[in-house]
């Protein structure tokens, strides 16, 4: 059993709770630097993969495990992030410049779409976004000259102080990139949770009419989530129209925003965790199936290749379950194990039970 | 002429989302869950009435499958919110509507297993036929899914107006824990709005498949009725039929009317609208939160 002893207000704060937790995300981040040495090209990208899909879950966790608005639209954001940075791309401004660019102006864009939805909360939140995803869409389509319509965009090349970083030609290069994203965004995420605006995020999920009772201005509040959130997804957008190569609107349409949810529902809703893990269950998933169908056929003659779609109804299954059985996602499940050995044998069974709430309507007549 | 065509068109088709739309304030209106597998359950609806009618499959009459199929649907609604959705009881709301859009892609993944991805036709007796009315030659069709679902909305509106059941409903959606304090099962209402919501769905169903092929992404058209829910306002009954008309009038006019690409946005840009300038929608039901 380890006891934590707080010794000032600061240690409420502080990025690792004691020394051996620090120890431990060292040594995480030296496996990851040493990775491509460890793995060939291909599950170097499926690493890059996850890695991205992290990025973009990181985003969507700010925003609905942190702020606790649900947004079924942050395809939209991708795909306003990498059709930003292909355009700036190809006028000839330099990647060091358009990446984080391409972030900021869908960090503002997205908070200008925000604005009027704001108003709106729970289910109308997640409809109005869902109009969004569908809309935007039929907005790529529409806006050719932009967006090159159905033919889609070519991701230019990637040229920082002339090194050239490719996904298939340098592939251990744009590993580092993104893993170097990867991490800036972990870092701003982790200091906003630290700050008084991350505890006012938290405060509203928590209770709205709380934190407005405390003194937290909801509209500017949630903006500023929106914001945030926003442009967290569009470095991601923009990583994956380099990792994509090609991209046009089928390539963000909404099922993508639907599983962008379902993902950081997986890994846990509240955690920077959760948006991890979930990724990685995305990433990995469709190489699982694959092996999975490849045994199946070979030993049962059970031929599986008839049913297209496989994919998205085994990660709902995996869903479904997970939300009936643990509701926490996946980093709750790994809290609950860490805490039965780190209090053994003093766990209990109904540590972790959430209260219930009884739900009363907002229509009143 | 050509205008009153269009406009009948239009409105068979917005009838179907009016339909749908109907399946969602239904459950949202007795649970205060939103059930985004609804577009699904329709197409599930349909598939089983062509499995129950078409020659290649069983090939029962045609009046036979449609009662069959609202019951299997009922049942599965029932048995839906039994196995799964009770489970979620007391949590909070946005869990639930995780789960429906989960159960939606799996219903969607079984749908294709079973009948394929083909887009299949119901085989109905007066396939072809038509009515001639002041000069207007419509599908028949297009005037039965006008017809019943102006009948099954009234019926509706009655029965939570009216009934003692669609009161109990009531109230057990405006708080759970009084309605559980004056008497009323209210786990088991649910199941029954389910099952209401999954025959709904069946009705729907039958009625698109009817008008036009069906194969298992028709389920998505829910998204639209979502559309046609808000604008008339969740929680109202006539106000989703409503809705569900004004995008099916919609469509066919910007179609019509405007540059290519416009008719799909336009449902979902009024949607907007009205969410901006009148979040409640058309028929209002909110009112403010009191603490």
């Amino acid at each position: 059993m380890r006891f934590v002893f707080k010794r000032s207000y600061d240690d409420d704060i502080k990025l690792f709770k004691h020394r051996p937790q620090a120890f431990y995300y060292l040594a995480l981040l030296i496996l990851m630097l040493a990775l491509p040495l460890l793995l060939d090209d291909f599950f170097l990208g499926e690493v890059t993969y996850v890695l991205i899909f992290a990025i973009a879950g990181m985003g969507l966790m700010l925003l609905t495990g942190h702020t606790g608005q649900v947004s079924l639209g942050h395809a939209a954001f991708l795909a306003l992030g990498a059709y930003l940075n292909a355009i700036m791309l190809s006028k000839g401004i330099p990647f060091v410049i358009t990446l984080p660019l391409a972030g900021i102006l869908t960090g503002i864009i997205g908070m200008i779409i925000a604005l009027p939805v704001l108003r709106l909360h729970g289910i109308y939140l997640a409809i109005a976004t869902l109009a969004i995803s569908v809309l935007a869409d039929d907005i790529i389509v529409m806006a050719e000259p932009f967006t090159g319509g159905v033919t889609g965009l070519v991701a230019p090349p990637i040229d920082i102080f002339g090194l050239d970083i490719d996904r298939y030609g340098t592939p251990i290069l744009f590993y580092f990139l993104v893993l170097f994203v990867t991490l800036f965004v972990l870092m701003i995420y982790r200091n906003i949770m630290r700050s008084p605006l991350g505890r006012a995020f938290v405060a509203m999920r928590d209770s709205e009419i709380s934190a407005q009772a405390l003194g937290v201005n909801i509209t500017k509040t949630k903006a500023t989530a929106f914001a945030i959130s926003c442009a967290i997804t569009g470095l991601a957008g923009a990583l994956l129209g380099h990792f994509a190569g090609a991209f046009n609107n089928e390539t963000f349409n909404i099922v993508l925003s639907i599983q962008l949810l379902l993902m950081i529902v997986i890994g846990g809703l509240g955690s920077i965790h959760g948006a991890f893990f979930g990724a990685m269950v995305v990433g990995f998933l469709p190489q699982f199936i694959a092996i999975t169908r490849d045994f199946a056929t070979d030993n049962f003659g059970f031929n599986s290749l008839s049913m297209p779609g496989i994919e998205t109804g085994v990660f709902a299954l995996i869903l479904v379950l997970f939300i009936l059985f643990e509701p926490m996602g996946i980093y709750g499940r790994w809290v609950k194990i860490r805490t039965y050995f780190e209090l053994f044998p003093f766990y209990r069974k109904n540590m972790f039970k959430r209260q219930k709430s009884y739900l009363k309507t907002e229509r009143m007549k | 002429m050509d205008f009153w065509q269009l406009a009948i068109s239009g409105l068979a088709n917005g009838s179907v989302y009016g339909l749908i739309a109907l399946g969602f304030v239904l459950i949202y209106k007795a649970t205060e869950a939103v059930n985004f597998a609804q577009g699904d359950f329709m197409m599930m609806g349909a598939f089983i009435t062509i499995w129950l009618t078409n020659e290649q499959y069983l090939g029962f009459s045609f009046w036979l499958a449609i009662p069959l199929a609202i019951l299997i649907m009922a049942l599965l609604g029932y048995l839906l919110d039994v196995v799964v959705i009770r489970r979620m009881f007391g949590q909070p709301q946005i869990a639930v509507i995780i789960l429906t859009i989960a159960l939606g892609f799996i219903i969607r993944f079984a749908a294709g297993a079973i009948w394929s991805h083909e887009p299949q036709l119901l085989e109905t007796p007066f396939a072809g036929r038509e009515v001639h009315f002041g000069g207007l030659v419509l599908g028949f069709e297009e005037v039965a899914v006008i017809i019943v679902t102006l009948l099954l909305t009234m019926f509706l509106f009655l029965f939570f107006k009216k009934a003692k059941l669609g009161k109990a409903m009531q109230a057990a959606s405006q708080n759970q824990l009084a309605a559980y304090y004056v008497g009323i099962p209210v786990k088991r209402i649910q199941s029954l709005v389910w099952a209401l919501g999954g025959s709904v769905a069946a009705v729907a169903g039958i009625l698109f498949a009817s008008k036009g092929a069906v194969d298992p992404s028709t389920g998505l058209l829910g998204i639209k009725a979502f559309a046609a829910a808000v604008i008339g306002g969740f929680g109202s009954l006539p106000g989703a039929l409503i809705g569900g008309l004004i995008i099916g009038l919609i469509e066919p006019f910007a179609a019509y009317g405007l540059p290519a690409g416009y008719s799909q946005v336009a449902p979902y840009a009024l949607m907007l609208l009205v969410l901006i300038f009148r979040p409640a929608g058309l028929f209002s039901q909110m009112h403010k939160k009191k603490v």
